[in-house]
């Protein structure tokens, strides 16, 4: 039978566990929609058709012998190709570690999706190294936003996004240090989380700033996200930084509803230099969610300044040996990053880190009052590939580091959110839904009341 | 002799210093950033913390 592209992830699950379509056709017309439309997109690296044809033939024979297919069951899914994918070098959007030795083992998280019977189709395009808010990539061209193939779709989970956004799987994977999953989600028109620092397992992926590294889903609904978070919940002593803590499930929280929940809107350095685009979504939101209050956050511009000097030199660090090796192997704009980052003294990082605990301590005496606060995700919708300045409040101001100027202080203390997308035209535009550590259940309710409100939406491309 | 720059002089001798080899064609840019990372890094220093300030994160044995 036919599959509509527009499938969410429950949906294709709901109807691959009441045997209205088998997990292989699902998996066959995504890999027909990947050939079709990738060319165009360039969201996708490698492509895992006969692994993903066989894990969906052994979902339908579970099937057929009685066993429970998962909450996932048959949903194509892809990762940025940062994550160990068996079999296949981890190239981190580099040219330089394609020379790996393939995986031995996959991601924690795509081995929790595949047991909930999600099925992997392969790996997506990244910025190099994760140190990129464009989505482009000078090794394997840019990734290109399915709503104007022109434009970017942000980074540096560009592929993750063009992948999702342009119908070619329901979920796909990314990480996020500074905003690069909420980025991308923003100009691609997506629902993406990024929760709790440590709530997810970032073994056998490869790193890039490990005081700021998460990972998490972009999907085309707020129900997808709950329900992908929910299946990758969970410690794993593989992972420094991941937590012992117990999964909390979001999904049955979703139908809940904004009841009861203060939010409110981030004033001052968020509602500087804003679009209007950027401007109207932040206001859609606050008006459909009846959030009046503004709440201040302690010292943005210095948050965004230490969590910049912390990534400037914790990346270096990653990279020195390879800097010194293989310094012409790099892409030019993020190999000249790392060599300054290099170059700055301790001091400066070990103030940053003190700062951060300042920080992190008045952010969350907030959440004393509010459940909630609402933020832009991006200050503009979709820039032009290739743009590299663009006008913010006026100022011009370089596109690359300055995409994530919303997210950056946000990631820097690992709070939960939830970019909600908003279906301007032409372009969509992200709104951050932030709340407290731990809270991701809060955050997708407010997405998933967005959503049936039809404030929020991930909107059709105009692609076939 | 040119006078020279106190960050070009500072980038040539960490350098060095790191055996990291830089080519003179990246320096305009790579001092570019330096010296956008140093402006940021000020913006954090001048704000004031007391000495007993712990950084995070903080290591537990």
């Amino acid at each position: 039978m036919s599959i509509d592209p527009e499938s969410t992830a429950a949906e294709i699950a709901q109807a691959v566990r009441g045997g209205a379509v088998t997990a292989l056709d699902v998996t066959e017309a995504a890999l027909a929609r990947i050939v079709r439309r990738d060319p165009l997109l360039g969201a996708f690296t490698d492509v895992t058709a006969g692994r993903a044809r066989a894990r969906a033939r052994a979902i339908d024979a579970g099937r057929a012998a009685g066993k429970p297919p998962g909450a996932l069951a048959g949903v194509p899914f892809a990762v940025k190709n940062l994550f160990d994918v068996e079999s296949l070098a981890t190239r981190a959007g580099s040219k330089i570690n394609r020379e790996r030795a393939p995986a031995q083992r996959d991601s924690p998280l795509i081995e929790r999706l595949e047991a909930a019977g999600a099925v992997l189709v392969g790996t997506l395009n990244m910025g190099e190294y994760a140190y990129d808010f464009t989505g482009e990539n000078v090794h394997d061209g840019a990734s290109r936003n399915p709503h104007d193939t022109s434009r970017m779709t942000g980074g540096s989970s560009g592929g993750s996004a063009g992948a999702v956004a342009g119908r070619l799987v329901p979920l796909a994977l990314g990480s996020d240090t500074n905003g690069s999953i909420r980025v991308p989600s923003s100009l691609c028109g997506l629902f993406g989380l990024k929760p709790t620092y440590g709530r997810l397992s970032r073994a056998r992926s490869f790193p890039f700033v490990a005081s700021f590294d998460h990972l998490g889903p972009l999907c085309r609904s707020a129900r997808d996200l709950a329900l992908s978070y929910d299946a990758m919940q969970g410690p794993d002593p593989d992972d420094a930084a991941c937590v012992d803590r117990p999964a909390e499930p979001t999904l049955d929280a979703l139908e809940r509803g904004t009841d009861g929940l203060q939010i409110a809107v981030a004033g001052g350095y968020f509602a500087a230099g804003l679009t209007p685009e950027a401007q109207t979504a932040v206001s859609r939101v606050a008006q459909a969610l009846g959030a009046r209050r503004t709440v201040e956050l302690p010292e943005p511009e210095r948050a965004r300044a230490a969590a910049y000097v912390i990534t400037a030199t914790e990346g270096a660090s990653l990279h020195l040996d390879r800097l010194r090796r293989r310094a012409k192997d790099f892409d030019p704009a993020v190999r000249d990053r790392l060599i300054a980052g290099a170059l700055v003294p301790a001091t400066c990082v070990n103030q940053a880190q003190k700062f951060r605990r300042w920080y992190r301590e008045r952010v969350l005496a907030l959440f004393d009052q509010v459940d909630a606060i609402l933020a832009p995700a991006t200050p503009c919708t979709a820039p032009l590939i290739g743009q590299e300045t663009f006008r913010l409040g006026g100022v011009e101001m370089p596109v690359r580091p300055n995409l994530g100027v919303y997210t950056q202080p946000i990631s820097f203390i690992g709070l939960p959110v939830v970019a909600a997308p908003i279906p301007l035209a032409p372009l969509p535009i992200g709104v951050q839904i932030i709340a407290a550590p731990w809270r991701e259940d809060v955050a997708l309710r407010i997405a998933y009341a967005l959503e049936r409100a039809g404030v929020a939406a991930a909107p059709k491309p105009p692609i076939r | 002799m040119a006078p020279t720059d106190p960050l070009d002089d500072f980038i040539t001798a960490a350098a060095e210093a790191l055996a990291l080899p830089i080519d003179p064609a990246w320096q305009p840019t790579v001092r570019q950033h330096l010296a956008v990372t140093l402006k940021f890094a000020r913006l954090v220093e001048e704000f004031d913390l007391p000495d007993e300030t712990e950084p995070s994160p903080v290591f537990r044995a």
